[in-house]
């Protein structure tokens, strides 16, 4: 009854291939995004924003990276902390090569820094499918770990081998640093998130995504139709990782504030595959719900027990994240493999024909 | 120029005669590291050979078994009275895994189910922490009587010193490889494995209950998994760290074969040595530490040539 | 129906979680803990979080807080991860803490930035940044009584007096096995100045974190390199593993010293006794018998309201928890002192930590005589370069073998001037200080 699509009619192949081709996904879409433009900072809290909001953003930024890889490409990759290493490293240094260009355009610039190491590590595609390939992955990941403290250049040899964030202004206001206020960074965090998912849903809507959801399904019959196997491959290593790298330079400038080489070890490649496991693999809005529950449930589980009165030691609520998020995982396996995202296209189907059942 | 020339190819050999010695030491080491990467990934290989899943828990098994054990007997549980107690917790768990993981999720594509037991690592990382606590813990060697001390044999004019534990665990790791070879060639449940690996629908169609059988796998795999835990955990501590020296076990499998136990031994030990003697001769020129990474590029230059491995089946892909 | 519990209940969880916030009472001193008791570096967390809560429950307890005014102890859990410490600071940081103790290099180094924005001071007691002794520089940021480069000069004295002076330094290898980050990587340019200076050769072992309980290679490597020292710089379960290690492939173990941090029981004892003879720098005294540890015992722990397992108070790393927090009692008493009020805040705090001085008479009368050296802060220096002694492992506990070594300040300085320099130019734009000074050094 609400969700009725009876009377849109289109009288274009444009609008029929629109983005949002319902009126009231619009409507949905354009309130959504004024919350989270104008309604959130006003009324969020220093703490919510700091420490949910922007991390959210962040991650599922780089759960979107490897969604494009894993979801619909079909190649499993377990290198993501890596490449979001590289691109905050390259952040780093082109800050220090570059130290008027504006941060934004830097942090733009950092991912096709990881989008090139990307590649390089993807060039095994070819002849690897699989679990192998997450083995290749691997390799990268572990690679890349050791390099980030190997190699004194990469911090600017400065003795503890982590890099601190300097100050940067944006018309006058700090936006990194620790002058920057909340509010500062995760309107710049939100902007950049937004950009680049608008452009990952069209990329994904496009030639390439089919391409790559071509080679997901069955490669052999891709590569039959002439598609050509490489070059979609890499490709998808390429975008995937430059996703990753922004995400990654994100999080050191507009977040931490600093990193140092664990920060991006195998636990974080981990921690974004399960995101993107959760929220649906082959779907964008997967990638942000994702992120939210398993950011958000240790953060909500370590407030529960204080809000009922209870003490729990910090560490138990830790543990008890651990156990919950892996039987989570497990549960939403089972009741529904496609994710959350499933969960949600079920209930639009489902808000579409209300109040009818089918 | 010349100096990293020869750094890469005539140093370390000039180094492993001049101290041959060391290079018996380091292939020693080696060996024993690479018995207990194939331990593990032994019990990788029963569980995709019999299930077809990829079970990415069996690090954390490794690690929940010994915990159990240890934390069983700081309890005051004494030494072989815990030990069967975590045998039949194994069980346990391996009937839980079927009843939970398994079953609903019998027809799946396996990534669904390589992903469950990402899921399963994390519930057990959890759970293990908080039933025993987060601090790593020091292994009951004694109460056990697994030996201490080590051998030192005069040779080359050094030594080469032999822990006992780790003969200890070379010594063990055979025998079970051996019942494990024994179990699946001879018996009838070995049977009833193999044939549940080569296709559900025809053991189903043969009487077979599949999922007796992956209780069974499951069970094996625990028993291999406390196994490695216990010999691990007399090396070095008991904790969670372990974990993640268990992902080494993919490159063992890479070289190996997945469904191959004879591969996962061989394999084991290549990438145990073949680590090892890269990180002592060639490791200094890297800046060293390069043990984190040689092993997963020397399964990636392996697959490159020969991706089934050494002793895999050959990767047919049907339309 | 399925999808409607888990939309109701989704929806429920979500209002309870952002809503939430844990409330602290007005009229308290408010000390958040930053406490690792999970992961790979438990080993160590553990005892140090039991002592630094058990102290300040003790004087709760006993004295009713500080000046009449109660602590409110609030644990949260790094597990030693940058994230989560950055985390546990956005959560405490508007609660108006007192002061915040990472217990971390890699956090500490994430903080000092946003502690005098925020304006929280860090105490960080002989770790993290060495160079934030400079109080010019760092006027939010303390870590008496010692630095990293003051424990590398007094392991070199040490050293040096064993081999009969520094002269016989030379033509010497000294084997530096340390903990691939920020905390291992510190003390490197002292250690290879001292190097170059002495004539000695130095090889570095990295142990990265993922390898931590994985030593046996590197250690094979020692055994193939043979150098006459070994000094370590270990945390967590790399310490032992290090020493297991080290006493199975059988270097001479008083030849094997480690850092303060690298000095706690459990280091030494899985090694049995092979073990014996194991070396590591302390700047507290070990044992239960002091009367502010009794006080302990009889206020907190009779009482059950403790989390420290039996027979463990007194190891050293309780110890130093212990000290953390007499530390941190002192200076709330100085800010309670200074400012004229009892409930004070982080500024306060601030000044109470820069004006610092707890003499051995002090020590005495806070119940713990001769517990720790002298220690005196100022604007100038908010480090104060203290003494640290030799402890040695006899096979069951550490024994005191040397005389409080004084660090070898005169090379120090100058290389802490130097880092506090390069840190300043490398985060342009710097705050410069502004906070007055109350010693009248600045």
């Amino acid at each position: 009854m609400l969700y009725r699509e009876v009377g849109q009619y289109k009288t274009s192949y444009g609008a029929d291939q629109a983005l949002f081709p319902i009126l009231q996904d619009r409507i949905g879409i354009t309130v959504i995004l004024l919350f989270a433009f104008v309604g959130v900072p006003l009324t969020a809290s220093s703490f919510t924003l700091d420490s949910v909001l922007i991390p959210v953003l962040v991650l599922s930024l780089a759960a979107t990276g490897l969604n494009l890889l894993t979801g619909f490409t079909g190649l499993l990759s377990l290198g993501t902390g890596g490449f979001m290493g590289v691109g905050a490293f390259a952040c780093y240094k082109l800050t220090t090569f570059f130290p008027n260009v504006n941060i934004i355009v830097l942090i733009l610039c950092s991912g096709f820094f990881a989008a090139a190491v990307g590649t390089v590590f993807g060039l095994p595609s070819l002849r690897i499918k699989g679990f192998y390939l997450a083995v290749a992955t691997l390799a990268a990941q572990f690679f890349l770990s050791w390099c980030f403290i190997r190699i004194p250049w990469l911090y600017n040899y400065n003795v503890s081998a982590s890099i601190e964030v300097p100050t940067k202004t944006l018309l006058g206001i700090p936006v990194t640093g620790p002058t920057a206020s909340p509010v500062t960074r995760y309107l710049i965090v939100l902007s950049i998130v937004a950009l680049l998912t608008l452009v990952a849903a069209n990329l994904v809507r496009g030639r390439i995504g089919r391409t790559w959801m071509a080679v997901r399904d069955m490669d052999l019959a891709a590569q039959l139709i002439g598609i050509r196997l490489y070059q979609t491959k890499l490709l998808a290593f390429a975008v995937s990782s430059f996703y990753c790298g922004v995400a990654g330079a994100m999080m050191v400038f507009l977040w931490l504030g600093n990193a140092e080489s664990e920060s991006f070890n195998i636990n974080q490649s981990f921690l974004i595959l399960f995101m993107v496991i959760i929220g649906g693999l082959g779907s964008l809005l997967g990638s942000f719900l994702g992120a939210a529950l398993i950011w958000g449930l240790p953060i909500v589980l370590r407030a529960a027990p204080a809000f009922f009165g209870l003490r729990i030691q910090s560490a138990t609520a830790e543990q008890a994240s651990f156990v919950i998020v892996g039987a989570l995982i497990i549960f939403f396996l089972i009741v529904e493999p496609h994710g959350l995202a499933r969960l949600w296209q079920i209930g639009k189907q489902k808000l579409r024909v209300w109040p009818f059942p089918y | 120029m010349t100096h990293l020339l020869y750094g890469i190819f005539i140093d370390p050999f000039v180094q492993m005669g001049a101290a041959p010695d060391l290079l018996v030491q380091t292939l020693w080491e080696g060996l024993v590291s690479g018995v207990l990467y194939a331990l593990i990934a032994l019990g990788f290989v029963l569980i995709f050979k019999a299930s077809g899943v990829f079970n990415f828990a069996q690090g954390i098994m490794v690690v929940f078994s010994a915990l159990t054990l240890v934390g069983l007997n700081e309890h005051g549980v004494p030494a072989y009275l815990a030990l069967a107690l975590t045998i039949a917790v194994m069980l346990v768990l391996a009937f839980a895994v079927e009843r939970v993981i398994l079953r609903p999720l019998v027809n799946q594509p396996d990534i669904i189910l390589f992903m469950a037991t990402f899921g399963l690592t994390y519930f057990l990382i959890g759970l293990g922490e908080l039933i025993f606590g987060g601090d790593p813990k020091v292994m009951i060697s004694d109460q056990l009587q697994l030996p201490s001390g080590s051998y030192r044999i005069p040779i080359f004019g050094g030594y080469l010193q032999m822990q006992k534990i780790d003969v200890a665990a070379t010594i063990i790791a055979s025998l079970m490889v051996a019942a494990l070879a024994v179990l699946f060639n001879r018996t009838r449940i070995g049977r009833a494995l193999r044939a549940v690996a080569d296709s559900h629908k025809a053991a189903l169609s043969v009487g077979i209950s599949l999922e007796q059988i992956w209780v069974i796998v499951w069970f094996a795999a625990g028993i291999v998994a406390l196994a490695t835990g216990i010999m691990w955990g007399a090396r070095s501590n008991v904790s969670f760290a372990l974990e993640i020296i268990a992902l080494k076990a993919l490159p063992v499998l890479i070289l190996g074969g997945f469904t191959s136990i004879p591969g996962a031994i061989i394999g084991g030990i290549i990438i145990g040595v073949g680590e090892k003697i890269g990180e002592f001769y060639w490791g200094p020129l890297l800046g060293s530490g390069i043990e984190s990474w040689f092993a997963y590029v020397i399964a990636l230059v392996f697959l490159l040539f020969r991706p089934q491995g050494l002793f895999g089946e050959r990767i047919i892909e049907r339309l | 129906m399925h999808l409607k519990k888990l939309a109701l209940s989704a929806a429920a969880a979500s209002v309870v979680g952002l809503s939430a916030s844990q409330a602290v009472a007005q009229d308290t001193l408010f000390v958040p803990l930053f406490t690792y008791r999970t992961g790979p570096f438990a080993n160590s967390g553990i005892p140090i979080a039991n002592g630094m809560h058990d102290y300040f429950n003790m004087l709760n307890a006993r004295d009713g807080g500080i000046g009449g005014v109660k602590l409110a102890i609030q644990e949260c859990e790094t597990g030693y991860k940058n994230e989560k410490g950055v985390e546990c600071y956005d959560s405490v940081k508007s609660k108006n803490p007192l002061v915040i103790t990472p217990y971390s290099t890699g956090i500490t180094l994430a903080l000092i930035p946003k502690a005098s924005v925020d304006r929280i001071p860090v105490f960080s007691m002989a770790y993290g940044l060495s160079a934030s002794a400079v109080g010019a520089d760092f006027p939010w940021i303390f870590n008496p009584p010692a630095t990293y480069w003051d424990g590398m000069s007094i392991v070199l004295k040490y050293i040096a007096g064993k081999e009969g002076g520094f002269a016989n330094l030379k033509g010497k290898k000294i084997g530096y096995i340390y903990f691939d980050g920020g905390y291992g990587l510190e003390p490197i340019p002292l250690l290879d100045q001292f190097a170059k200076e002495y004539g000695f050769s130095v090889t570095k072992y990295p142990v990265p974190p993922a390898q931590m309980q994985n030593q046996s290679g590197l250690w094979l490597s020692v055994r193939r390199d043979r150098p006459d020292w070994m000094v370590m710089w270990g945390w967590g379960a790399m310490n032992p593993t290090a020493v297991q290690e080290a006493a199975k492939t059988g270097y001479p173990m008083d030849r094997f010293i480690g850092v303060w941090w690298s000095g706690s029981e459990d280091d030494a004892r899985p090694a049995g006794a092979g073990a014996k003879g194991y070396l590591s720098l302390n700047f507290n005294a070990v044992g239960a018998g002091y009367p502010a540890i009794k006080d302990i015992e009889k206020y907190v722990i009779a009482k059950g309201n403790s989390q420290t397992p039996k027979g463990t108070v007194g190891d050293n790393f309780y110890n130093r928890g212990v000290m953390n927090s007499a530390v941190i009692a002192e200076a709330i008493r100085n800010a309670q002192r200074i400012t004229h009020k009892k409930v004070v805040n982080g500024a306060d705090v601030r000044r109470g930590l820069e004006t610092l001085k707890i003499s051995d008479e002090r020590w005495k009368q806070l119940g713990l005589p001769g517990f720790a050296a002298a220690i005196q802060v100022t604007c100038q220096d908010h480090n104060g370069h203290h003494s640290a002694y030799v402890q040695q492992w006899d096979g069951t506990k550490w024994v005191k073998v040397s005389d409080w070594i004084s660090p070898m300040k005169e090379k120090v300085l100058p290389l802490l001037y130097g880092a506090a320099n390069d840190y300043v130019s490398k985060n342009q734009p710097w705050p410069k200080r502004t906070e007055a000074c109350d010693d009248k050094t600045l």
